[in-house]
Order: C-alpha cells, then sequence, then structure tokens
C-alpha cells in the first residue's frame, strides 16, 4: 500500500529544483522524493510550465548569427547527440523498496547497501555526488539520536520505517527539511528500522558531524 | 488577449505536432526562428558566452528535432517541453552536472491519483492564462521570478545581487508562484490586487 506523503520540500527547493539551479545531491533528495509524492510531481510540472512561458515570452529575445540555422539544420539527420554521462538505472526486483533515480546512485536496492556502523544503532552509507554530503542512513528500530543542531541545510526522505521529531511523524515519502535554526533529536519508530537520504550542505559538517556523534547518544 | 494568447499556444504546439509526425522541415525553421533568439537570451542570462549559447542552441534544436515524437500537447506545451530540453542542457554546459529525475515508469514510484479533481481546463487555456498572470506580475516578483529561471543561481545570490533580505526573495517568489498557481487552476487573477 502506498503511503502518500504529508510533509514536502518547500516551494523554493522545488523552484531550484524546476528551474535546474539546484546542485545534484540536494536535487537527488528531492527527485526521489517526487517519485513518492503525486502532489509535488503536478508542483514541479506547474514549474516547468512557468519556464516555458517565460521562455515563449516576447520581451526576451537576443538575435542570433545569421549561420545558426543553416548549422542546425546541417545537423538534423546526423548522429543522435551525446549526452552528459548519466548513471545506468538498475533493473527493479520485485517490489523495490527504492525508487528511481535513488536505485541507480546505489546500484540496487536496499539488500545492495554496503552500511557501516558509525554509532550504536546507527549505519550509513556515503553516495558520491556533486553540491554537498548524500548518504544512506539506517537506525535501529525504537533508537534515538544524538541531540543536535545545524551547520547548514539538511533534508532527509524515509524510505522505510519512520521517525519522529519536535516537528512531527515522517513515514515512507515524507522529507524533512531543517537548518540552522532547528534543534532536534530525531527517533526511529519501534516498528522496525528507518530507512532514510540524507542531504547536508556544508563540506566542513563532516567534521562537526562526526564530533556531534562523540556525543554521549541517548536511547529512546 | 486571451484568444491571442490561445492562438500562440496552438500554434507553436501545432508546429511541434508536425515536425514529430511529418518530419516536417517548414515547420521547424518556423519554431527555430522563435526560439532560438529567446534560447540565447536564456542562457546569455544564465552567464554563458555567446559563443557557447549559439552551441547550446544547436544542441537544444537538433534535440527537438530528434526527440519531437515525445512531445505530449496534453502534458506540456510546446514551450514548457522545449524549456525542460534547454534546462538541462544548460546544466550539462555549465555544471557538467547530472540532474536526477524520476522515473515515470518505475514500478516504485506512488501513481497520480486519479480522481480527475486536478485539472478541469485543457492544457492549451491554462497554458494561455499562464501567460497572462505573468504579464499581470508585480514587478518586483516577475523581475525575481525571472532571475530564479534564467540565471544560474541560487536564491541567496539573487538576494545578495537585488540587496533584499533572503527572506523577502522567498516571500516574493512564493506570492508570485502562488498566483500563477491559482491562473493555471482557472483562477484568473489579472486585475486582482495582491
Ligand atoms: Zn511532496
Ligand atoms: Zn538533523
Amino acid at each position: 500500500m502506498n503511503h502518500i506523503p504529508h510533509h514536502h520540500p518547500g516551494p523554493d527547493l522545488l523552484l531550484a529544483y524546476a528551474a535546474g539551479t539546484l546542485a545534484e545531491a540536494p536535487s537527488l533528495v528531492v527527485a526521489t522524493h517526487l517519485a513518492l509524492c503525486p502532489r509535488c510531481r503536478a508542483e514541479v510540472a506547474g514549474m516547468e510550465a512557468i519556464g516555458g512561458a517565460l521562455l515563449s515570452d516576447s520581451s526576451a529575445a537576443t538575435p542570433v548569427s545569421t549561420g545558426l540555422l543553416a548549422d542546425v539544420l546541417a545537423r538534423l539527420d546526423g548522429p543522435p547527440l551525446a549526452e552528459a554521462p548519466r548513471r545506468r538505472q538498475v533493473p527493479p526486483g520485485h517490489n523495490p523498496v527504492l525508487p528511481e533515480p535513488l536505485r541507480s546512485y546505489i546500484g540496487g536496492d536496499v539488500d545492495t547497501i554496503r552500511w557501516r556502523r558509525t554509532i550504536p544503532g546507527l549505519h550509513e552509507c556515503e553516495l558520491s555526488c556533486s553540491g554537498g554530503a548524500v548518504r544512506m542512513m539506517r537506525i535501529r528500530s525504537g533508537m534515538g539520536m544524538p541531540q543536535h543542531t545545524h551547520h547548514g541545510d539538511e533534508f532527509t526522505l524515509v524510505l522505510q520505517g519512520g521517525f519522529t521529531d519536535g516537528s512531527g511523524h515522517y513515514l515512507r515519502g515524507d522529507f524533512a527539511s531543517t537548518d540552522t535554526s532547528v534543534d532536534h533529536r530525531p527517533i526511529a519508530d519501534d516498528d522496525g528500522d528507518c530507512i532514510c537520504l540524507a542531504f547536508t550542505d556544508a563540506p566542513l559538517r563532516l567534521t562537526g558531524r562526526f564530533m556531534r556523534w562523540l556525543n554521549p547518544f541517548i536511547r529512546a | 488577449m486571451q484568444a491571442d494568447d490561445r492562438a500562440e499556444v496552438d500554434r507553436l504546439n501545432d508546429l511541434l505536432l508536425r515536425v514529430a509526425r511529418q518530419r516536417d522541415r517548414q515547420a521547424f525553421v518556423t519554431l527555430f526562428h522563435h526560439f532560438a533568439p529567446r534560447l540565447k537570451s536564456f542562457l546569455l542570462r544564465a552567464g554563458m558566452e555567446a559563443g557557447a549559447a549559439e552551441e547550446t542552441i544547436q544542441d537544444v534544436m537538433v534535440t527537438v528535432w530528434q526527440r519531437a515524437e515525445t512531445f505530449d500537447p496534453r502534458l506540456a506545451a510546446a514551450g514548457t517541453w522545449i524549456f525542460a530540453i534547454a534546462r538541462n542542457r544548460r546544466i550539462d554546459r555549465l555544471r557538467r552536472d547530472r540532474r536526477p529525475t524520476f522515473d515515470p515508469n518505475d514500478p516504485a514510484l506512488v501513481p497520480d491519483e486519479a480522481d480527475g479533481s486536478m485539472d478541469t481546463m485543457l492544457a492549451e487555456e491554462q497554458t494561455a492564462a499562464l501567460h497572462r498572470a505573468i504579464r499581470s506580475l508585480p514587478p518586483e516578483q516577475a523581475d525575481l521570478l525571472k532571475m530564479a529561471y534564467f540565471e544560474d543561481k541560487a536564491h541567496s545570490a539573487i538576494a545578495e545581487e537585488r540587496r533584499l533580505p533572503l527572506g523577502t526573495v522567498k516571500s516574493r517568489l512564493r506570492l508570485a508562484l502562488a498566483r500563477l498557481r491559482k491562473a493555471m487552476a482557472g483562477d484568473d487573477p489579472a486585475g486582482e490586487t495582491l
């Protein structure tokens, strides 16, 4: 049964994604949310329509070189254009937990993730992406993360299980955004491990995060 | 005004459909004359050199020709379809980044709720209403909206350039989006004061 998400990225984030100004790393979290959220897909389609209307607007035209049309016509029946390298899609197994585009970034479904234990109760797996740090997190059922604040933006998308913090209860497809103003202590639901995709900006956070994990963590 | 917008949306959709169905070169040339100068403005504002912008226009227009059969006017207007190609090419060119996208055929995708309550307007009418609503945006909202789409900048960089607090930029963009969204839903805000 599909859960329809209740927590969504803010309009600024969807706009940056639709306009193409959002870096790859946060875009991966937004695009994975879109796979699970019909509401935001419709929102992004509307924002793309706005981009199309702005582009079609007659007031913004710059003359092009006289030879450009001939150059284009000469290429029409040439070989298909090379695209920037994309990740090869991974054929889905039965009932995949991870949707595209995340599955291709991982190279398979949840069972292929190579987890690394960070602190008791928490496993992580870094993904390679430009524009910030993205990682998968698996929080043991019923565990609480250490209380923490943020040095920048943090976007978390639940893929399995759920967690609760001061701002609400998050289930599959739900998108949590936190920034420097938020101080929270997420606690995984006690009916199974919680698997999330998380983005953090500011590379300096890597040491910061490591230091934070050294804080005594509290069992829920 | 309303009829003009609708006629223009239909004209561009028809040209692209003629390219898709009949491989009509004359229709393609007309599309080129319409979009190439607009694409050039779009790419120059994103910070490209004129030469790079024209190379990118070539790539966009060749892609339009090669992928035309995937155009579906019920899903998006010709301008929107071409905007998406240009946006992706711009990302390739400026940042060499990938743009992660969902796959509509993925078995893990949560499908749209097919209750029909979404849109009762025709896509062409929605697009025409959108053009009208964009022209009726307050100038300070229109300015920021164009920057958000045309300049390859984060909202924080836009705030710096316009010497506005980030919160003001975000709230003006949200107001503009809400207004345009209403227009697309058939609730014409032209003449309304916000
Ligand atoms: Zn959503
Ligand atoms: Zn946090």
